[in-house]
Parts: C-alpha cells; sequence; structure tokens
C-alpha cells in the first residue's frame, strides 16, 4: 500500500488540476453564450441569402456562369475550421478525420486553414496548406470571412481550383455538436420551394449580372455563419470537455481519500499494536 | 394615411431595422430609387449610399454600403453587408478615408485597383452626407 504521504500528493495535484479545468470550463461557458447569441444574430441573414439565391438558381437553371459550372482541371479546396487551442475533446480531430476521410486524394487537395490545430494536423500528414487565417477564429467578424471569400474566388476564377469545399463543426445546441461537410462551389442548384414558385421576380441588373455580385456576397456568408457555428461548437466541445474533467477529478480525489483514510487507519493500528507488545514484553 | 409596407434591413451579425414604413428610398447599382409599397417584385444589387426609411412618425436616415435588396408588394428587404446609423459614424475617419480615395484615384498608376478605391470613395461620401 503506498503511504500517507504519496496519497496525499498525489489527491493535492488532483485537486489544483481540478481547479484549473473548473475555472476552464466556466470561461468556455461564458465564451459559449457569446458565440451562440452571435451565431444566432448571423442566422437571418443567412437564411435570407441562401433562400434567395435558391430562388435566382431554381429559376435560371439554364444561365451559363463559371461560378455555377463543374470545371475539368484544377485541385479541390477545402476550408479547414479548427481551434487555436486544444482541451476541447473531439473537437478539432472530429474535422481532421472528416478532411483525411475525403474520397479527394491528398495530392489534389489545396487546404485553406482557419485555426492552428487544423493546419499543424494536416500539414503533417502531408496535405498542401495554400492559406492560413488562423489568426482570426477567436474573434471572426464579417470582414474576415470577406477575405476568406475573396482569395477562394480570386483561385477559382484562374482555374487553380475546380471546386470548393467547407468542413466546419455545426453546432446544434450545446451538447451536440456536428462536424459538417459543404460545397460552396460551383454552386449545386438547389430546388425550388413552392413559396416562391408563384412571385415571378425581375432583376435590375439582368440575372447574368446580378449573379455576378450575389455570388459572392453568398459564399462571404456561409463561410461567415460557418465561423459563428465552428467558434460556438468548439467553446461547447471544450465546456463539455471541461465538466467531464472535472468530475473526473472529482472521482479521483473521492477514492484517493478513501485510500488515505484506509492508510491512516492502518497506521494508527500497527502503532497501537506495537506500543501493547511492547507493554506486554515490559511486565 | 399612406399605405404601409414591411422593411427588414438585415445585417450579417445583426438585425439593423424591422419595421413598417411607406417609402424607402435608396442607390442601386442602376441609379437611385423610391419605393412605395406594391412595387412590383424585383432584386437590385445596392450601391453605397444614403437609406432613408419614411415611417409614420417621420425620416429615418442610414449609410448603407453594399448588399442587395428583394421588393416584394408587401415587404421589403435589404441584406447590407454593412449598415450604419447617423450617430454610428466617425465623421473625422469617414473624412480621411474620403481624402485617400481621391489622392488614389487622381495618382493612378497600374497597380492602382480604380473600382476599389471609387467604391471606398462612394462609401465615404455616403458617410458624410448622412450626417449633413
Amino acid at each position: 500500500m503506498a503511504s500517507m504521504r504519496d496519497i496525499k500528493r498525489r489527491k493535492t495535484s488532483i485537486q489544483s488540476t481540478q481547479q484549473i479545468t473548473k475555472a476552464m470550463k466556466l470561461t468556455s461557458t461564458v465564451k459559449l453564450q457569446k458565440a451562440r447569441a452571435r451565431a444566432e444574430q448571423s442566422k437571418p441573414y443567412f437564411d435570407f441569402m441562401y433562400e434567395t439565391v435558391n430562388a435566382m438558381l431554381a429559376k435560371s437553371g439554364n444561365i451559363k456562369h463559371p461560378y455555377l459550372q463543374a470545371k475539368d482541371s484544377g485541385k479541390t479546396a477545402i476550408v479547414v475550421i479548427t481551434s487555436n487551442r486544444g482541451l476541447a475533446g473531439g473537437y478539432n480531430n472530429n474535422i481532421i478525420k472528416l478532411v483525411t476521410g475525403f474520397e479527394v486524394p491528398k495530392e489534389d487537395t489545396l487546404i485553406y486553414t482557419v485555426g492552428t490545430k487544423g493546419r499543424d494536423a494536416l500539414s503533417k500528414r502531408g496535405y498542401e496548406i495554400k492559406a492560413d487565417y488562423s489568426e482570426i477564429v477567436e474573434d471572426p467578424i464579417y470582414s474576415d470571412a470577406q477575405i476568406i471569400s475573396r482569395d477562394l474566388l480570386e483561385a477559382f476564377e484562374q482555374g487553380e481550383i475546380k471546386e470548393i469545399y467547407l468542413a466546419y463543426t455545426f453546432f446544434k445546441n450545446t451538447v451536440s455538436h456536428e462536424p459538417r461537410r459543404i460545397k460552396l462551389l460551383p454552386v449545386e442548384t438547389g430546388e425550388e420551394t413552392s413559396e416562391e414558385k408563384s412571385i415571378p421576380m425581375n432583376y435590375e441588373p439582368e440575372e447574368e449580372e446580378a449573379l455576378d455580385m450575389i455570388i459572392p456576397k453568398y459564399i462571404t456568408s456561409i463561410v461567415y455563419g460557418a465561423l459563428m457555428q465552428a467558434v460556438a461548437s468548439e467553446n461547447g466541445a471544450r465546456m463539455q470537455a471541461m465538466d467531464s474533467a472535472t468530475s473526473n477529478a472529482e472521482e479521483m480525489i473521492d477514492s484517493l481519500s478513501l485510500l488515505y483514510n484506509r492508510a491512516r487507519q492502518g497506521s494508527i493500528t500497527q502503532e497501537l499494536t506495537e506500543i501493547i507488545a511492547g507493554a506486554d514484553a515490559i511486565s | 394615411m399612406a399605405e404601409l409596407m414591411k422593411l427588414q434591413v438585415i445585417c450579417p451579425d445583426r438585425m439593423f431595422y424591422e419595421g413598417e414604413v411607406s417609402m424607402v428610398e435608396l442607390n442601386t447599382t442602376e441609379g437611385e430609387i423610391g419605393i412605395y409599397p406594391k412595387h412590383i417584385p424585383m432584386t437590385c444589387i445596392i450601391a453605397p449610399g444614403v437609406l432613408t426609411i419614411t415611417e409614420a412618425e417621420g425620416l429615418k436616415n442610414a449609410a448603407l454600403h453594399s448588399g442587395f435588396i428583394q421588393i416584394l408588394p408587401e415587404k421589403v428587404t435589404i441584406l447590407a453587408e454593412a449598415a450604419e446609423w447617423p450617430h454610428e459614424i466617425d465623421v473625422d475617419r469617414a473624412e480621411a478615408a474620403r481624402g485617400r480615395a481621391e489622392e488614389r484615384i487622381r495618382t493612378r498608376d497600374s497597380k492602382t485597383d480604380i473600382a476599389r478605391a471609387e467604391t471606398a470613395l462612394q462609401r465615404a461620401v455616403a458617410r458624410i452626407n448622412i450626417i449633413k
């Protein structure tokens, strides 16, 4: 049996770890609330943008526009949104798995990363990192998304890449986050909803020109929405990870206290036996 | 009493404005337009300029930078990448930005992105106009 001192040392060490995890849990809870509020505020913009673009595309299905047509040559770009910091449970790993499990071989992919964890893990696995925007992930704003989408569209127009995917974590609710992959370009024409069918829409300027201007905004809004979702998910994942770490520490402390008490009892009993034995020997 | 329609101005990070209005005026890439209720359905691209909202209680001005507008007979929705109320605008910054943009356009060389400088100028002018 380990000595009392050893057990005590172990217990104190776990206790201080628990204090850290507890504090981290509290901070990520606060950050989660903030991130979630922001994600919710960005939702109406995103939803409306999605609706409009879909309605436009459904109606103008036969438009020949570079953004809508698949190309034959070029690489596949993947925008990977992870975090800059660890201790968030499976958050970063799930996204990396999603990317490595991609059907396109890694020689044909270009990675745009947001978040150092994803960047480091993917470059170690031999992926080509085209650009990195990790510094924005702590507090993404709309102009950050504009920069990313501008770079993407430039590469797309130059024929360097033929399609663009986005890998991020969708924030379902506080406890469940889902790694997702969506296709940004070429834009997939969605199904027209019955509601929109009834309204014949006029475009000014002409549809093709309007698409030219709206699609970059559409991409930006998806990237922005994904960033918001990812930040909320990151904090949610960290909160959960820290919560279970705290309760694990609690369990370990409990069992160590039990061991400690038993060891103390044992040493008292032994001392008593020794004293009695000594007294017996004298008399 | 004038007829009313629903107006929503949505920014990426907030709902900028939501309410019943009788008229909306703004700048599009095709020119300045004013919209009354019962307008034909239309989608336009917004150019930087002043957004004027006529409510039952009076006028409201805001600077509107880029985005697009969807007009339906009963409802107008503006998706703005950026919009500001007058009190949110920093005049000195806007003046400085106007100076910079004008300078860039005047001293144009092969490297200057004229389109970008021009939108920057338009944005700055919109901000300044709204305060005056």
